[in-house]
């Protein structure tokens, strides 16, 4: 072992914001997207207009795809057939967001998870299962930081129907379904 | 499955490595930190950039620096102008994935002298916050409506992991509080506190629970740059080369919502492909040292568990007990990690990468392992708990 230390002189300079100038730029406009919802996920959103969570799954793995997809990516084949989910399931994992998508401190934190959902007929382990990230409602902080809220059973809150518009949104949550 | 079927003409060796200081808001370009970067690898190798064939870039997602397609844009400044040149990216995994892909450009036969240069820039993007560039990361259709920030994934996949394994938040604040206390050793680092505690991580801003601010690295600018060789070349360079026993890359699904997120499966399949190429069949014992991807602190603990460093749940009693400690007897991030040198993401990689380099030649200095050094392992994690770059260097 020799005494040298590696990286030698690194380079760079650090800059303050009071002495150095910044060239800025802003987004000219405002930049906006149209994405394809594609052959799966728009029969996914229209069935979420309709209230149902809708599926596909693969005859050959067995595995249930929610969020739907046309072709099954392991098999690499076309899925087999449309299959609904109930609106129910597990909390697979959740957890608080105290901050807002740009960071902004929010002034109450948000519960956020991740739903295993059921499928009548059909079992699932933790390796594969149909899934949605989705919000939590109805459960308090320390349901949530006691991790009591692993394994609890939450429902779908839907929209009322002419509110909704084919979107993930038309659930404004998972609500915990109290025994 | 993976790894049977690879086969090489060449043995690779790094023969040279540098990096620039990591920190937020650096004065220099993009092109200019890959440039002091890489003008530092090749003085260390001793070559200039005429002895160079080929150049891989590294960078990871565009929107951080700003400047659409990035590979073409750093060129300049990493040495690529008239030479054949690519821009590998697979978001965070980026890092480890350029001395991947510069191998194979050497072990084909195709060059025979490699440069290999990642860069990132974060801070540029910084309005209103670095946290929004990630938002493209996330399912147009399925995910984005829902307006989530970077932070939601991490902090589910860290419950996930605290749940099944029943981990304390202590013993996660663990990981945060030994990196950042050895990159104090790193003439780099952006976050040396050789006084943190476990207080003081379990005391900082709560992000997204149980993520906290110290839990997770912080932002930063910064390049690194490596020289590789094939055997031959290498041999007439240095007397020292550290030769790349194996490496390992995968990908796993975007629809992270349908799997399990308390083992990361990605990392498990990367690193049985480098360890098949390398001879190693137990980890444990036969690599002396680690530099497992920490952007957030149970990353380091998830895994050491998906690289074999440890069993399923253990990583967290392996770092009560001191095991990962500089001086322990399973060295895990020396350098101080991205949670201590700091997270200019491809580079950050990268950083690990040289820095296995210079713990196997013994050039660590205030960071070298206590114990010699023949086998180390650098890895990174990109993406949606999605691609796993996995490499084992040694004597
Ligand atoms: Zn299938």
């Amino acid at each position: 072992m020799s005494g040298a230390t590696k990286p030698l002189n690194p380079r760079g300079t650090k800059y303050e914001k009071v002495d150095f100038p910044v060239f800025e730029f802003p987004v000219v406009g405002k930049a906006r997207y149209n994405y394809t919802t594609g052959q799966a996920l728009g029969r996914f959103l229209a069935g979420l207009k309709e209230g149902k969570i809708l599926g596909t799954y693969c005859a050959k793995c067995g595995r249930v795809f929610v969020p739907p997809r046309m072709y099954c990516s392991y098999c690499f084949r076309e899925v087999d057939g449309w299959i609904e989910a109930r609106d129910e399931g597990v909390v697979v994992t959740a957890v608080l967001s105290y901050i807002s998508a740009t960071r902004a401190r929010l002034e109450k934190p948000v519960a956020v998870g991740v739903i295993k959902l059921d499928v009548p007929g059909r079992q699932f382990d933790d390796h594969f299962f149909p899934g949605l990230m989705h919000y939590i409602c109805g459960a308090s902080e320390d349901d949530v930081k006691s991790m009591r809220i692993f394994g609890a059973r939450v429902k779908a809150k839907w929209k009322p129907p002419e509110q909704r518009t084919g979107s993930i949104t038309d659930i404004e949550c998972f609500e915990v379904v109290r025994p | 499955m993976t790894g049977r079927n690879i086969n090489f003409k060449h043995r690779v060796a790094v023969v040279g490595a540098g990096m620039t200081l990591f920190r937020s808001r650096m004065l220099e370009t993009p092109q200019e930190l890959a440039w002091l970067a890489a003008k530092q690898a090749l003085d260390e190798a001793g070559l200039t950039l005429k002895d160079i064939d080929c150049v891989v870039i590294g960078s990871a997602p565009d929107a951080f620096d700003g400047v659409h397609m990035k590979g073409e844009y750093l060129a300049e400044g990493a040495g690529g102008i008239h030479k054949p040149t690519v821009r590998v990216f697979v978001g965070g995994a980026t890092g480890v994935f350029v001395p991947i892909a510069a191998w194979w450009h050497v072990a084909s036969g195709l060059c025979k002298r490699v440069l290999a240069v990642a860069e990132e820039k974060m801070s540029h993007a910084a309005k209103p916050h670095t946290q929004y560039v990630f938002r493209y990361i996330w399912d147009p259709i399925v995910e984005k409506p829902l307006n989530p920030n970077l932070i939601w994934i991490f902090a589910m996949e860290m419950h996930r992991y605290m749940h099944k394994c029943n981990v304390k938040k202590e013993d996660i604040a663990l990981v945060s509080v030994k990196n950042k206390r050895n990159a104090c050793g790193h003439p780099s680092a952006q976050l040396c506190m050789p006084n943190i505690t476990v207080d003081d991580v379990l005391k900082s801003e709560v992000l997204v629970w149980p993520v906290q601010l110290y839990d997770i690295s912080p932002t930063t600018d910064g390049a690194a740059a490596l020289v590789l060789a094939s055997e031959e070349e290498a041999r007439r360079i240095t007397d020292t080369p550290v030769w790349v026993k194996g490496i390992g890359w995968t990908l796993d699904t975007t629809h992270w919502t349908n799997r399990d997120l308390a083992y990361p499966e990605y990392v498990r399949r990367a690193a049985e492909m480098a360890y098949r190429m390398a001879g190693i069949d137990n980890p444990r014992k036969q690599i002396d040292v680690a530099e497992p991807y920490d952007p957030f602190d149970y990353k380091e603990l998830h895994h050491m568990e998906g690289l074999g460093l440890a069993k399923k749940c253990e990583a967290p009693i392996l770092t009560r007990e001191g095991v990962t400690q500089r001086d322990g007897d399973l060295p895990i991030n020396p350098s101080g990690g991205l949670l201590g040198v700091g997270n200019p993401i491809a580079a950050a990689g990268l950083m690990k990468v040289a820095e296995i380099f210079w713990q196997v030649r013994g050039e660590a200095g205030a960071r070298q392992v206590k114990k010699p050094v023949y086998t180390g392992l650098a890895q990174a994690w990109g993406d949606l708990m999605q691609a796993g770059t996995v490499i084992v260097m040694g004597i």
